[in-house]
């Protein structure tokens, strides 16, 4: 019975992990900027590719993924301040010229490094529950994924940056007419949404094959994942997250993987159509 | 003056006789038409692909091309997009008219073109491994198929680990068909499917499938799964403590997973191989050879590449018999039987009934250290079920795609 119950438990973990890590950096990046980022599935490549090679080179895995994290970060921050600034104001330009960017990301990866990289293992081993085998790592993605929805609520909650996020975000002249450096804020932003799709490729490159395209896999749950939670960030990922986890987990559980992901697109259509601005809108709505 | 003038005029007239015979033969370039991904999710099977047709192609056009032609090789890269793949069939087929079509990695992408190639009434050379039924005048089959990877695989499996087996395959036609293979395959030993499951192309999560397999206890693990995604289940059930056996058509010689992946994630995977980098004979070292010289970036020669290579000397072989690039001549030849060349795994024919290729097949294995070794040397097999069910393309030509649920109607 406890088995069964736990089973139950670490599908539902792991599907919400994944939902939440795939979408934790383009909610950022959006909810804050209103910017689509067609790009993230590539920070999400960049962040895996770069744990990789760092590990490779004698990093302890940990390290090697706070490596690939920061270079995402990195890179984040150096194209916001170049190429998507100027398109604040042009979301349909901003929108092509982060597609522009991920089409020569993953080319260029292809071109410079090949089509695929020999990977690394999945760490920490497997415990048993009941007659289940099951891989300690994936309950440390589980662990991860509640630290990143805890993350970004101290940062945008509790910090002065978050302050100034929020109030650039909410009027970014009266923001400025107070002294927020606007253009930092932006590109800080960016940076962490960037540094948090990075850390989701980091986090997953133990366990999965390393191809330039490899974004595309995680493309579909983040769009998914930020439509339903809405524009807000704070209040609408970890809502979206639980129900899109608990449709899959059912479904995957009873019909396969085929129904979970045609029940997974059929239940956004559904939500969407009923709550247009997401959970965080609702929630927001509730909340006044 | 005059006289010497004549006289030279004169002498010259048989060298322009001479030359003039010869540039006509030599002129023309015979032009094959080459369809392999070199981008997208099958960029690291399709880039071994073009290589193996580019190797071919220079040491063909070396040693004085084909009946004194040089061969001209035009290459264009769907990217993974079935679309893309007709669009480029079309442009290969009417505006280029190339001789002959070569490529397609996915069934999908076979049965793509080849109404295409139907409806031109051309050659193609299909050089994958694939889930066999193809009874198509048009289309010459270079890979294995199910009588010669899984009627020596399943029943090797199930003698060495069990009769209970848990399918995991990819979502479309491929899957599909092999997974009716196993079935039929597994029927006469008592076999048992304790569980099927058909997965999305693209799905890189198998929590759920893994969860499944521990359910259902099977002996062994029937993987069909295809893409670098679904690649992603062997790093996964390693994690998760799986350690069951596994045979797959696929896996190995294709997609070279022993040195992508840590070991031991592919401990215990078997497979039927035509061709495998791991293979040591004298030819296939001196294959080896000349094609890290060429490209010594390699990672592995797969299967693919090495079949890519091969169809360039069958199509060599056949124009040369025929004398002639039209495809009804050199249907005549494959229809006398003996249309055989020796390629590094030993030498292969095409059989006139199905226009399928004999192989010399291998049972491969991975140990924990990710190492290749052969368990067993089957000999060569010939492609004989189409021949067996009905399909005779020396008298009439089906166009169809038969599997064991779907056979020709007696006639």
């Amino acid at each position: 019975m406890f088995a069964d119950l736990f089973a139950y438990f670490y599908q539902f973990a792991d599907v919400f992990a994944f939902l939440v890590l795939s979408a934790a950096g383009l909610a950022v990046i959006f909810g804050m900027m209103g910017i689509i980022n067609m790009a993230h599935g590539e920070f999400i490549m960049c962040g895996a590719y770069v744990t990789t090679f760092a590990y490779h080179d004698g990093l302890p895995l940990p390290l090697a993924q706070g490596c690939g994290a920061i270079a995402a970060g990195a890179i984040g921050v150096a194209l916001e301040a170049t190429l998507i600034r100027p398109l604040y104001s042009r979301p349909l330009d901003s929108l092509l010229v982060t597609w522009g960017l991920g089409l020569i990301a993953t080319q260029g990866t292809l071109i410079v490094l090949g089509s695929s990289v020999a990977g690394i293992g999945t760490p920490s081993g497997g415990f048993r529950v009941g007659g289940y085998g099951f891989s300690t790592y994936r309950m440390i993605l589980f662990a991860a994924s509640v630290c990143v929805l805890a993350f970004i609520y101290l940062l945008f909650m509790r910090t002065r940056f978050g302050v100034h996020a929020r109030a650039t975000m909410q009027n970014a002249g009266m923001a400025q007419a107070l002294g927020v450096r606007r253009n930092r804020i932006y590109a800080l932003t960016f940076g962490v949404g960037a540094a948090l799709a990075g850390l989701c490729g980091a986090l997953y490159a133990p366990t999965m094959t390393l191809i330039p395209t490899m974004g595309s896999t995680f493309i579909v749950e983040a769009f998914v994942t930020v439509v339903v939670g809405g524009a807000s960030v704070l209040l609408g990922t970890a809502p979206a997250a639980v129900a899109l986890a608990l449709i899959r987990t059912g479904l995957n559980g009873v019909y396969g993987q085929v129904f979970g992901q045609i029940g997974l697109l059929l239940a956004v259509v559904l939500i969407i159509r009923v709550l247009p601005q997401g959970f965080s809108g609702w929630l927001a709505k509730r909340a006044s | 003056m005059r006289r010497r003038s004549l006289i030279s005029g004169a002498a010259v007239l048989p060298v322009f006789a001479i030359v003039g015979r010869h540039s006509g033969l030599g002129a023309d370039p015979i032009k094959i038409g080459l369809i392999e991904d070199i981008s997208g999710d099958l960029a690291m099977m399709g880039l071994p692909k073009l290589h193996g047709s580019e190797l071919a192609v220079e040491e063909i056009n070396n040693k004085g091309g084909i009946m004194g032609r040089q061969i001209l090789l035009t290459h264009l890269d769907p990217q993974g997009d079935n679309a893309r793949y007709q669009e480029f069939a079309r442009r290969l087929l009417q505006r280029d008219k190339v001789d002959v079509l070569i490529g397609g990695i996915t069934s999908a992408s076979r049965e793509a073109i080849r109404p295409i190639v139907d409806r031109q009434n051309e050659l193609y050379f299909y050089t994958n491994q694939y889930e066999g039924g193809v009874c198509d005048a048009n289309m010459i089959s270079v890979g294995a198929v199910p009588e010669q990877q899984l009627s020596t695989l399943i029943p090797w499996m199930v003698e060495k680990f069990g009769k209970r087996v848990y399918t995991i395959a990819a979502d479309y036609n491929f899957g599909h068909l092999s997974a009716e293979w196993g079935r039929t395959i597994l029927k006469p030993l008592n076999g048992e499917i304790v569980g099927e499951e058909f997965i999305p192309l693209g799905v890189s999560q198998f929590a759920q499938t893994i969860q499944n397999v521990q359910n259902a206890k099977p002996d062994w693990l029937y993987m069909l799964n295809v893409g670098a995604a679904q690649d992603s289940f062997f790093e996964q059930a390693s994690a998760a403590g799986l350690n069951l056996p596994m045979g797959s058509p696929i896996k190995i010689m294709l997609g070279f997973e022993h040195k992508r992946f840590a070991a031991p994630t592919l401990n215990n995977m078997h497979a039927a191989a035509n061709w495998f980098e791991e293979l040591d004979t004298p030819a296939a070292t001196d294959f080896k050879k000349r094609w890290h010289t060429k490209f010594p970036k390699e990672p592995y020669i797969n299967d693919m590449g090495y079949n890519a290579y091969v169809a360039l000397y069958m199509y060599k072989m056949l124009v040369e018999a025929a004398k002639s690039t039209k495809k009804d001549d050199i249907r005549k030849v494959i229809d006398q039987g003996g249309a055989c060349i020796d390629a590094p795994e030993g030498q292969i024919c095409i059989d006139p009934k199905s226009q399928h290729t004999s192989h010399h097949m291998r049972l491969i294995s991975v140990d924990a250290q990710n190492q290749v070794h052969v368990d067993k040397d089957f000999g060569v097999i010939q492609p004989y079920w189409l021949g067996q069910i009905g399909c005779d393309l020396t008298k009439h030509n089906d166009k169809e795609q038969y599997s064991p649920d779907h056979l020709p109607k007696p006639s």
